[in-house]
């Protein structure tokens, strides 16, 4: 399991690589989050963000079968175009596989403490990410 | 008691600053209650409190309800609803 916040751009070809070689795991499904349209940055809250990052994974690994996870989020500067986020879930089979990675996602989004900052001002939450979650419970 | 106080995004900017340490009478117990005890000193944090922003909070780095409570030596921090992923 690895979950990493950093300034830097990750690749997510040999992050992908790098997911654990049990031969138990028959499926990795991921996602990448790009910035749209305008330039951006990204505040966090150091440690917390690390914390519930780990708090979302556990309760993704206590729902499905995962066997193997990565989730690396950035802060800082971001250009159009740029990864901001990344999830891969590893599992015997493909639906454990893609319903954790999007309930990372969804949970990520309204518990990982980021903020959006555009030139237009603070980027405020939307309801649908919270209807997203909503629907894991 | 003391506890340090963080504050993120449009809050931080809003008041001008990121952190605080705060000395509380003991009956400032929970994250409710000091918001109120801030609000009242006016100024940056009357801007913050007042329901113009929508705040969320942390305890120690955990993500609370406002009835939560909140002891000596404490990390509490404001924020608006996050935006990441």
């Amino acid at each position: 399991m690895k979950i990493a916040v950093q300034r830097d751009d990750f690749d997510v070809g040999s992050e992908i690589k790098s997911i654990s070689k049990n031969s138990k795991i028959g499926a990795i499904a991921s996602f990448v989050g790009v910035v749209r349209e305008v330039a951006m940055t990204l505040e966090h809250y150091p440690g917390m963000t690390e914390k519930s990052l780990e708090k979302i994974t556990r309760e993704a690994l206590s729902r499905w079968q995962v066997m193997d996870c990565t989730v690396i989020h950035r802060f800082g500067e971001l250009q159009p175009g740029d990864q901001i986020v990344m999830v891969a879930v590893a599992s015997a089979h493909r639906g454990d596989a893609f319903a954790a990675c999007e309930f990372i996602m969804d949970y990520l989004k309204t518990r990982a403490p980021f903020w959006k900052k555009e030139a237009a001002g603070w980027v405020e939450a939307r309801v649908t990410d919270d209807q997203a979650a909503e629907r894991w419970k | 008691m003391k506890v340090k106080v963080l504050f993120f995004a449009t809050l931080r900017e809003q008041l001008g600053r990121s952190q605080e340490d705060v000395e509380l009478p003991k009956e400032i117990d929970s994250v409710e209650k000091l918001r109120t005890f801030l609000l009242a000193r006016g100024g940056g944090y009357e801007k913050i409190f007042s329901g113009k922003f929508l705040v969320r909070a942390a305890v120690n780095q955990d993500m609370v309800q406002p009835g939560a409570p909140i002891k000596a030596g404490d990390e509490v921090a404001f924020f608006p609803p996050v935006t990441g992923g």
